[in-house]
Parts: C-alpha cells; sequence; structure tokens
C-alpha cells in the first residue's frame, strides 16, 4: 500500500537513528582501519554493543508496519534527495543482523585475536574491519530508500564479503573467492541496467514514487527482469549457485556464518522490495511460479547433495543453497489471483521470518561446526564419532539450531510453515504446500545424518587439538536458542502476520504434527545418506535386507542430481543458465501483459 | 537515425561482447577486461538515457551522469580487487584459473580442512 504523502517530505522524529545505524559501523571500520595494531580488536567489540542498541532503538521507535521511519539526507525530498526508510520489515532485519552480528563478533574473538607476541596480524586485522563493513552494507541495503543507494549498498556488501571468504589465504579458497566476485559481478550490473531503464522511464529512483509511476511498459518488464536476475545471481538461487559451495565451505567458521546467515539476504530482501513494494502487479503469475519453481528446485538439488557430502562444512553450505530455495517460496504464495498482483501478507510475513529463523539457526550451525572441526582438526562426518562426549555443547548448539531450521514448535520457522502452508491454501495453491514439507523433511534428513554421526561412540580416543573457549559454544548456543524461540515474538507489530496462527505453538497436536517430518527426514537419511556402516539397531539384518534395494534406486537417482549439480556449478553452463533464466522470467513477464 | 539510436547501439554491442566475454573466456583476466567491456556498455547506455532526458536547458539530464561517475568508482574498485585476487592466486599456485581440478591435480587436496 502507498503511505501517505506526508511520509514523503518531512524526517520523522526519530529518523537519525537510521542515519546511525549504517555511520556507527562505518566509523568503527574506519577506526580499526585508522588504528590497527591490537586496539582494532577493542575497538570492533566495543561497536557490536552499540550497533545492537541502535538496531533496537529503531525497531522500538518503527510506529507500525506499514508508517515508516523516514529521514531525508540533507533535508532534500526525493525525487531530488535520498531518504533512509525503516519499515516494519527493514526493522526486523535490522534488528536480526545486529543480534547476528554481534553474536559472530564474540565468537570470533577467539579465532581473530592479534596474538601477543605481534603488533598486528593479517587475519585479525582483516576479518574486524570487513566485519564491520558488511554490517554497514548490510544496514544502507535495508534502509535505503532509492534503487541507487541499493546498488551502492549491495556492492559495497559484496566487496566486504569476498575477502572473508580467503581470509586464510589458500588457494582454493582465492579461487572461490575469485569466482563469488566475478559472478556477482555480472549480478550488478544486471541490475545497474534495470535501475537506469527505470530511471529513465519515470524519472526516479525513489521506492515510494516509483511503486506510484510504474506501469506495466516494455522498459519496466525487461528492467524488472534484468534485476530479478541479477539479484538472483548475488542470492545463489538454483541454478546460479556456482560460486556459493565453496565460498561458504572454505572461509573460516565466522567467516561463513555471516556469508551465510546475512549476506546472501541482503539481496534477498533487495528481491522482495522490488516485487512487493516497487511493482507488485508487473512480475504476474508465471513468473511468481517460475521463482517458486526455482526456489524448490534449489531444495531438492541442495539438500541431495547435501545428503552426500563428507565434509560438514560442505554439507552445510548446500543445506544453505536448499534454505535459499525455500525463502523463493513466498512469491507465488503471496500472488493474489483476484487483484493479480503480490500481495503484503502471510506469505510474505512466512518468507521473512524463515529467513530470520535461517540467518540466525545458519550461523549456529556454522559456528559449532568450526569448533567441530578446530579441535578435531577435520571435519569429516564419517569420522565425527564420539563429539558429542568431548564438545557437547557445540553438538547441542548445532542439534537445536537443526531442530529450529526444520519447524519443530516453537521456532521461527515453525511459524513461517504455518503461514506459507496458510497462503497455500488460502490461494489455493496446494502444489507449495508440498514442496514447504518437502523442505521440512529433508532439512530433517540431514540434520539426523549429522547427529547420528557425532553421537556414535568413538573409534579411538578423542584428545581436543585446541581447547574450546566455552563463549564461543555459548554464542553458538545462544544463537540456536534465539532461533528456537523465535516463534513466541509478537510479530504482527512488524510484519504482516494474521493474528490466529500464534495460537498455541506448544500444544501436544502441534508438536505431533512437527515429529512426522523427522521421521520421514530418518528414513530419507538412511536411503540417500553417505554411510561407512549401516548404523546399528535392533533386528538389524532385517533392516538392511529391506533398506537396500530401496537404497540402491534411490542412490541411482542422486548419483543423477550429483552429476548434475557438478555440471550446473561449471562457469560456462552457469553463465548459459544465467541468459536461459532471464530469457524465461522475461517471457513470463511479458505473458502477463 | 539520432545520435541516441547510434550511442544505444554501440552500448548494447559493448555491453554484449562484454557479456560473452564474461562466460565464455576460461580464463580470469579475461573475464575480468570482459566485465570491463560490459560495464562501459552500461555507462554508454547511462549517457543515452541522460541526453534523452535532457530539459530545461541542460545538455543532458544530470542525474544519469552523477550514477554513472558512481558506477565507474565502484566498477573500478570492482576490478582491483578481481585483479589483486587473481595475482594472489598465481602467486600462490603458479596458475590462473577458476577450475576447481585443476587446482587439485597439481597435488594440493581441496579437501584439506
Amino acid at each position: 500500500m502507498p503511505p501517505s504523502p506526508a511520509v514523503l517530505e518531512a524526517t520523522t522524529t526519530s529518523g537519525f537513528l537510521l542515519v546511525l545505524a549504517i555511520v556507527l559501523p562505518v566509523v568503527g571500520a574506519l577506526l580499526t582501519f585508522a588504528t590497527g595494531g591490537r586496539a582494532l580488536e577493542r575497538i570492533a567489540l566495543a561497536t557490536l554493543p552499540l550497533g545492537l542498541v541502535v538496531a533496537a532503538a529503531i525497531a522500538f521507535a518503527t510506529p507500525s508496519a506499514s508508517t515508516p521511519l523516514v529521514y531525508l539526507l540533507g533535508g532534500w525530498a526525493p525525487p531530488l534527495g535520498v531518504a533512509l526508510r525503516a519499515d516494519g520489515l527493514s526493522a526486523v532485519m535490522v534488528a536480526v543482523t545486529a543480534v547476528v552480528i554481534c553474536a559472530i563478533g564474540v565468537f570470533a574473538r577467539a579465532d581473530f585475536r592479534t596474538p601477543v607476541q605481534s603488533i598486528e596480524a593479517r587475519a585479525p586485522f582483516a576479518f574486524w574491519i570487513l566485519l564491520l563493513a558488511i554490517w554497514a552494507a548490510l544496514n544502507a541495503a535495508f534502509l535505503a530508500g532509492d534503487l541507487f543507494t541499493v546498488y551502492v549498498a549491495l556492492e559495497l556488501l559484496t566487496f566486504a564479503a569476498v575477502p572473508v571468504v580467503s581470509l586464510n589465504g589458500r588457494a582454493e579458497t582465492l579461487q572461490a573467492a575469485l569466482s563469488y566476485l566475478l559472478f556477482a559481478l555480472v549480478g550488478s550490473v544486471l541490475y545497474l541496467v534495470g535501475t537506469v531503464l527505470l530511471y529513465g522511464a519515470y524519472g526516479t529512483l525513489d521506492i515510494v514514487l516509483l511503486s506510484r509511476r510504474v506501469h506495466a511498459e516494455p522498459a519496466t518488464l525487461v528492467a524488472a527482469t534484468l534485476m530479478t536476475v541479477g539479484l538472483l545471481a548475488k542470492t545463489a538461487l538454483f541454478p546460479l549457485h556456482l560460486w556459493l559451495p565453496p565460498a561458504h565451505a572454505g572461509a573460516p567458521a565466522a567467516g561463513s556464518a555471516v556469508l551465510s546467515a546475512l549476506v546472501v539476504k541482503g539481496s534477498l530482501f533487495i528481491v522482495v522490495r522490488l516485487w512487493f513494494n516497487v511493482m507488485p502487479g508487473v512480475p504476474g503469475f508465471t513468473a511468481t511460479q517460475l521463482l517458486g519453481g526455482l526456489g524448490a528446485a534449489a531444495i531438492l538439488f541442495g539438500s541431495v547433495v547435501a545428503l552426500r557430502q563428507e565434509r560438514l562444512k560442505l554439507l552445510i553450505a548446500y543445506s544453505t543453497l536448499a534454505q535459499i530455495g525455500y525463502l523463493f517460496l513466498m512469491f507465488p504464495l503471496a500472488f493474489a489471483a483476484a487483484s493479480a498482483q503480490l500481495e503484503n501478507g502471510a506469505a510474505l510475513a512466512g518468507g521473512l521470518l524463515q529467513a530470520i529463523s535461517h540467518a540466525t539457526a545458519k550461523a549456529a550451525m556454522f559456528m559449532s561446526a568450526g569448533l567441530i572441526s578446530a579441535a578435531l582438526g577435520h571435519d569429516r562426518i564419517a569420522m565425527l564419532g564420539g563429539v558429542g562426549r568431548v564438545l557437547p555443547l557445540s553438538v547441542l548448539a548445532f542439534a537445536v539450531a537443526g531442530v529450529a531450521l526444520i519447524g519443530v514448535p516453537p521456532s521461527g520457522a515453525y511459524l513461517a510453515k504455518e503461514l506459507l502452508l496458510g497462503a497455500a491454501f488460502a490461494t489455493e495453491q496446494w502444489w507449495w504446500a508440498v514442496v514447504v514439507q518437502a523442505g521440512g523433511i529433508f532439512t530433517s534428513a540431514y540434520l539426523v545424518m549429522v547427529l547420528v554421526h557425532t553421537l556414535a561412540p568413538a573409534t579411538r580416543p578423542l584428545i581436543p587439538l585446541v581447547p574450546v573457549s566455552w563463549y564461543q559454544e555459548a554464542a553458538a548456543l545462544a544463537l540456536a536458542l534465539c532461533s528456537l524461540l523465535l516463534g513466541l515474538v509478537a510479530w504482527d507489530a512488524f510484519l504482516p502476520v494474521p493474528h490466529d496462527t500464534l495460537s498455541s505453538p506448544l500444544s501436544l497436536e502441534t508438536l505431533s504434527r512437527a515429529l512426522w517430518p523427522i521421521l520421514a527426514g530418518a528414513v530419507l537419511a538412511i536411503l540417500l545418506g553417505r554411510w561407512r556402516n549401516w548404523p546399528r539397531a535392533p533386528l538389524h539384518g532385517y533392516a538392511v535386507a529391506i533398506a537396500a534395494p530401496a537404497r540402491r534406486g534411490a542412490l541411482a537417482l542422486v548419483g543423477i542430481l550429483e552429476r548434475a549439480d557438478v555440471m550446473l556449478r561449471q562457469w560456462p553452463v552457469a553463465g548459459l543458465s544465467l541468459l536461459a533464466l532471464s530469457t524465461a522470467l522475461g517471457a513470463s513477464v511479458l505473458a502477463a501483459h | 537515425m539520432s545520435t541516441s539510436i547510434v550511442f544505444g547501439l554501440c552500448a548494447a554491442m559493448a555491453a554484449g561482447l562484454g557479456l560473452y566475454g564474461v562466460i565464455a573466456h576460461p580464463q580470469p583476466l579475461r573475464k575480468i577486461l570482459a566485465f570491463n567491456l560490459l560495464g562501459s556498455g552500461v555507462f554508454l547506455f547511462f549517457g543515452v538515457v541522460a541526453r534523452r532526458g535532457a530539459a530545461a536547458g541542460f545538455g543532458g539530464d544530470p542525474v544519469p551522469q552523477a550514477l554513472v561517475i558512481t558506477g565507474m568508482v565502484v566498477a573500478f574498485c570492482a576490478t582491483a580487487l578481481a585483479i589483486s585476487l587473481l595475482l594472489r592466486l598465481f602467486q600462490t599456485t603458479g596458475i590462473a584459473t577458476l577450475r576447481a581440478d585443476a587446482l587439485a591435480s597439481r597435488g594440493t587436496d581441496p579437501t584439506d580442512p
């Protein structure tokens, strides 16, 4: 809905908070850069709580889900000036970003400490500056009021995120970082072409002004297509995911956490802005179904390939791929056939809640995987036996984060799932309900597989290579618990959540409904997982006799998917998919008008 | 044929050639150069839009000109970052490639944590 004209003309009383949210991390990053040495860690750690306070203040100051906080830079109103705006969606994203960044900061203190004997070390110096820069860029992307500021914010985000991948300086991570950068750059050029087309057609890039002027004409359709595809390349939606697995798996634990939890959400958020706020009437039914279909394919590919990984970090990286697909299910579900446009309703709330739950849970998962990998000196899933005894808190954090992600009440993912399922039934699109359930089952499949390995007895005595500090485990566990309890927050102040979905997340009936995806996931894990030897169970021989033929059939199918994934991650193939996706999306947008 | 159309076609050609290079060339340095060509095409397109939006005595709309300068700075930074990553990759491995199997055949084990 377009806000009242008054919104455009004045800075609201607490509008300065928006500037503070962007400037504070920038100042922190500049100060750390200027001082360097041993002080940098202290400055960075001091910036974190301040930013958290600002984010909380924005969340409290946001008057309601639809009327935004506004700050006009230099007092110039759009279209002449540039505005910063925080509506409910941005306020939520800024708050979650602050929480996750703070937890990552606490976690990273041990890994990125300047050694006692040296004046300055390369990795800590780079990491703390980049962490603050990523934070500033994300806040700018969430709060920007016009599409060009969004472009600059996304570029800053990419530039800050790429070096995080290659902090350890090894050849594979350098290669992953370069691939990530180049593919993201293609995406941002496509986005830039879209913005200039929109400017040429309407004379403004301000989101609110544009949403009033925009109508379906060739320039708008081409712009919408190019911008969307560009953002999808940066979000790594299947089949544009060539850079994601090596980049997210190769980065140090704290880096992986910030990349997987937050950085991909930046570009996703802009797709949401574009489709829901700028041009809700432009995409049409076919385009939304196409995005949802890619999401479903991402869930299938990402989850199946995740189940076949030998290394824990790669498994989590592929699970991110699947979860990104899950987030795109909100687009078809938000499409209202009656008005032929995307509605700000339950589906949008569900999608964003899932994004938030994923941000907190995935950061926790990468942190605990990092702790496990540091303690053991490797992260091979088959050799994780006994970790549950050595690092009980890390394994617990991993388990809680996974359980939250599956959608066990009262987690945020549970609420998101209810909202998405509700939207699927309200819009009579039962096929997306199937995909939503399948997503939960696949998630539980890889969680079950990892947990079975971590809880297995050790084959030889395990001695941690490095001591794991308690606050690192606490940071991971806190984020995991945060994800698990997100469903209890009163989201209707920020997101368009219908009131009746918040009924009773802890009743026996909802708990039992949450149980069957876990059981189904366990079956999937047995069929598709990489088992060195079968899990020992009563009636072992019979179980093997029944399961072995099914497993052979399933593995043949999985082999095809794995080979397809390897092929899709080749540069020329990914480039062709980019072009094919642009054509398909363009054609479906065109078909709607 | 007006100047806008001529420049627009040139922009489209440059962008198309650049896009082809980014996708098709296997060497990273070529990809970076092609990205710059693609960027130049897009910036030229900005110029065309500015020219078409000319009004009130200006030779061109100043807003796309302001945007294009920002865009150039961003593209410059991107190129610098990409080149430095590429140089580091070359120093570390002796080959500049984006193919993971090329690194593996060199003897480093990419599965090593």
